[in-house]
C-alpha cells in the first residue's frame, strides 16, 4: 500500500466549548507501532473515534488508508480493527459464538469465518475455551479475545485503547509481546494509553498529548535527548568523600547533570551512557564503588520534565 | 494550513441495513432463550389457556345460535376470569417493554456497543435490527397464542370457525401486534435515552400506568372542562362525548381497544356513547352484523394511528441514537 495508513490535518473536535482534540497533525506509516500517550482526557479516545468515524470532527481532514471515515465508514471500518477500552462481549455467549455474530456483521461467508476464527482463536491462545461462555474469562483472556475478533476480519491497521490497564504484570508483559507479534505480520499498530512505561517498549514512535494537542512525536530515545538533555541517567552509589565524588562525577564529559541524592548515592545525566567513567571518577576520588545503574530514559520522565518546563515556562 | 469542512451534505456509501440480519437474528436468540421471555411466555401461555377455557366452557351451551361463535372465544367471560382480549391488552404491552427496555443501554453497560459499532454497519441497523427482532418474537408469541385459542375453540366448541371468522380474527392478531410495536418502540426510546435499564423500565411502566389508569380520567374531565354541560341537552352530552373521544385516541390503548371492538363484534357500528353501551351490554345489539370491510372502514383511522405511533416513537429513538456519543 502506497502513503501513510494514518493521516490527519489540522483535525479539531470540540464540545460546544470544550476543546476535545485541537488541530492534530498525525502521520503513521505502514508497518509501525505508534503509541498515543497521556493522561486521561487528553483526547487520545476522541482521536481514535474521528478515525473510525465514530465521532464527527468538527474541522480539519482525516484519511485512513486514503479514505475519508466519515464518508466511507464502512470501508474504512472493514479494514481496521477497533478494540475499545475495557473490551465488552456478550457474556452468554461463547467466544465462538461472539466472533461469529461480528463475522456476520463483516459479511464475511459462513464458512471462511469459521476458518477464520478457528484460526484467530489458535493465535490468541484461546482455542481450549473457545467453546466457554466469556462470562468465565479473566481479564487477560477477554483482551485476547479482542484481537482474535479483530483479525478475523484481516485488518492492515488496529487501533487499541488502553490495552494494558487493568491487567496484571505479567499478562500486560504477554499483551505487548502479542503486539510485537502483530507488527511481525505487517499490521499497523495504534496504540493509545496512559501507562507510558508499559507501553513505551513496543512503540516505534509515539506523540504525547497534552489537553487536546499532541505536543512531542518521535522515537522514545529522540524524545528523550530532546527533553532530558541527556537522557541517560546512570545513579552511583559509592562510599568516601561527598564533595570530590561530586566535583569528579560533574566534570565528566559529555555529562549535563550530576547531584547526590543522599550521603552514599549520586545521580549522573549525560548524553550517552557514562557508567565506565563514572566508575574510574568515582575511585580516583577516592571513594569506594558499591553500585552502579543505568536507568534508561523513560517516557514518565520525559512527560513529566516536559511539562514541568511548559508550567515553569508559563510562570515566568 | 486552514482548516477545511466539507460543504454540503455528505452522501454515505453502502447500504444503511448493512447487516440488518445479522442484527436481527443475534437478537431473536436471546429474546427467544432468555429466562425473561420464558417468564412471560408461561404467563401469556397460561392466561390465554385459562380464559378461553372458561369462554368455551360458557359457549357450549349456545352452540348454532351464534354466527360468530369464534369470535365470542376472545371476547366472552366468566367469572373469576376476565375475558381473553382484557388480558392481551393487559399483557401486550408489558411483553413488549421487558423486551426492548434494556436493548441498547444494556450494550453500553456490557461496553459491547462501541466494539459492534466498530464493524462495518450504520448505527441504523442496529437499531432497527433491535426493533425488528422484537416485533419478529412478539409475533410468534402472539400467533403461538393464537393458534393456542383457535385449537382450544375447535377442541372444546367442535364446530369449525367460518372463512369470516378467521379473516376478523387474524386481522385481530396484526392489530394486536401492532398495539405490541407501539410499545416496543416506546421501551426501545427510553433504553436509547436512559443509561439505567432500570430507569428505562420504570419510564415505560410509568407510562404504561398513565394510559391505563389515568387517560381515560383525565380525557372526561378534560371534556368537562372544554364542553360543559348548560342545559343538559342530547347534543351537549354527545358533543362532550365526542372530545372526550378524541382525547381519549390520544392513548393507543384506546386505539387498540377501539379496533379490537370493532373486529371482534361485527354488529359495532359507532364507538362513544352508543360504543360504550355495546361493550357492556353485549347481545342486545339490534341490526344485522357488518360486513368485514366495514367494521375495517370503521378502525381504519385507529389502524393507522397504532402504525403512525409506532414510526414516529422510533424516529425519535433513531434520531436521539443517531446524535449519541458512543464512547464509554
Amino acid at each position: 500500500m502506497d502513503g501513510p495508513v494514518i493521516q490527519t490535518q489540522e483535525l479539531t473536535k470540540r464540545y460546544g466549548d470544550f476543546v476535545a482534540v485541537d488541530r492534530l497533525n498525525l502521520v503513521v506509516e505502514p508497518g509501525e507501532v505508534f503509541g498515543l500517550l497521556g493522561p486521561n482526557g487528553s483526547g487520545k479516545t476522541t482521536t481514535i473515534l474521528m478515525l473510525l468515524g465514530l465521532t464527527e470532527p468538527t474541522s480539519g481532514t482525516v484519511r485512513v488508508m486514503g479514505l475519508d471515515p466519515a464518508r466511507q465508514p464502512l470501508s474504512v471500518k472493514s479494514r481496521v480493527g477497533y478494540i475499545p477500552d475495557q473490551v465488552g462481549f456478550y457474556d452468554d455467549l461463547t467466544a465462538r459464538e461472539n466472533l461469529i455474530y461480528i463475522a456476520k456483521l463483516n459479511g464475511i461467508p459462513r464458512e471462511e469465518a469459521y476458518r477464520r476464527i478457528d484460526e484467530a482463536l489458535e493465535q490468541m491462545g484461546l482455542k481450549e475455551v473457545a467453546d466457554r461462555p466469556v462470562g468465565t474469562y479473566s481479564r487477560g483472556m477477554r483482551q485476547r479475545l479482542g484481537v482474535a475478533e479483530v483479525l478475523i476480519k484481516r485488518p492492515s491497521l488496529i487501533i487499541m485503547d488502553e490495552p494494558t490497564l487493568g491487567l496484571d504484570p505479567e499478562a500486560a508483559r504477554e499483551f505487548l509481546n502479542t503486539i510485537r507479534d502483530l507488527k511481525a505480520q505487517g499490521i499497523t499498530v495504534l496504540v493509545a494509553s496512559h501507562l507510558l512505561h508499559q507501553v513505551q517498549a513496543v512503540c516505534d514512535r509515539v506523540g504525547l498529548f497534552h489537553r487536546g494537542r499532541m505536543v512531542l512525536e518521535g522515537t522514545v530515545e529522540a524524545l528523550a535527548r530532546q527533553v532530558l538533555g541527556g537522557g541517560y541517567r546512570v545513579y552511583v552509589e559509592a562510599v568516601g568523600p561527598q564533595a570530590a565524588i561530586l566535583e569528579a562525577l560533574r566534570r565528566l564529559p559529555d555529562a549535563t547533570k550530576a547531584e547526590a541524592m543522599g550521603s552514599e548515592r549520586y545521580m549522573v545525566e549525560g548524553r550517552r551512557d557514562l557508567r565506565g567513567e563514572a566508575a574510574r571518577a568515582v575511585v580516583e576520588a577516592g571513594g569506594s564503588l558499591r553500585a552502579l545503574q543505568l536507568e534508561e530514559p523513560s517516557l514518565d520522565d520525559v512527560y513529566a520534565r516536559y511539562f514541568q518546563e511548559v508550567e515553569h515556562g508559563r510562570e515566568g | 494550513m486552514a482548516a477545511r469542512v466539507e460543504p454540503g451534505r455528505i452522501s454515505r456509501e453502502g447500504s444503511p441495513w448493512t447487516g440488518l440480519w445479522a442484527v436481527v437474528a443475534k437478537e431473536m436468540a436471546d429474546y427467544l432463550t432468555g429466562i425473561r421471555m420464558l417468564i412471560l411466555e408461561m404467563l401469556a401461555v397460561l392466561t390465554a389457556a385459562g380464559t378461553v377455557f372458561m369462554a368455551a366452557e360458557s359457549l357450549r351451551t349456545t352452540v348454532g345460535q351464534d354466527r360468530f361463535l369464534f369470535l365470542r372465544l376472545f371476547t366472552v367471560q366468566r367469572d373469576p376470569l376476565p375475558a381473553f382480549i382484557g388480558f392481551l391488552a393487559f399483557l401486550v404491552p408489558l411483553i413488549a417493554i421487558a423486551l426492548t427496555f434494556d436493548t441498547v443501554n444494556g450494550e453500553f453497560n456490557r461496553r459491547t456497543l462501541s466494539r459492534v459499532l466498530a464493524q462495518p454497519i450504520y448505527r441504523d441497523a442496529l437499531l432497527f435490527g433491535k426493533f425488528l427482532a422484537g416485533l419478529f418474537t412478539l409475533t410468534l408469541v402472539l400467533t403461538a397464542i393464537w393458534l393456542l385459542v383457535f385449537g382450544m375453540g375447535l377442541a372444546r366448541l367442535g364446530v369449525p370457525p367460518g372463512g369470516e371468522e378467521v379473516a376478523r380474527s387474524l386481522l385481530f392478531l396484526l392489530a394486536t401486534i401492532f398495539y405490541g410495536g407501539v410499545w416496543l418502540a416506546l421501551a426501545l426510546l427510553f433504553s436509547v435515552r436512559f443509561r439505567q435499564p432500570a430507569t428505562a423500565a420504570l419510564a415505560s411502566i410509568a407510562v404504561w400506568l398513565f394510559f391505563t389508569v389515568f387517560w381515560g380520567i383525565i380525557a372526561q374531565g378534560l371534556a368537562q372542562i372544554l364542553v360543559p354541560l348548560r342545559y343538559g341537552l342530547v347534543q351537549e352530552v354527545l358533543a362532550q362525548d365526542q372530545v372526550a373521544q378524541a382525547l381519549a385516541r390520544l392513548s393507543p390503548i384506546t386505539l387498540y381497544s377501539e379496533v379490537m371492538m370493532a373486529l371482534l363484534y361485527p354488529s359495532l357500528r359507532a364507538f362513544g356513547l352508543v360504543g360504550v353501551l355495546l361493550q357492556f351490554q353485549e347481545g342486545v345489539i339490534v341490526g344485522a352484523p357488518l360486513p368485514l370491510s366495514q367494521s375495517l372502514l370503521l378502525v381504519w383511522p385507529q389502524l393507522t394511528g397504532l402504525i403512525a405511533a409506532t414510526v414516529l416513537l422510533f424516529a425519535i429513538s433513531y434520531i436521539l441514537f443517531q446524535r449519541q456519543e458512543i464512547r464509554a
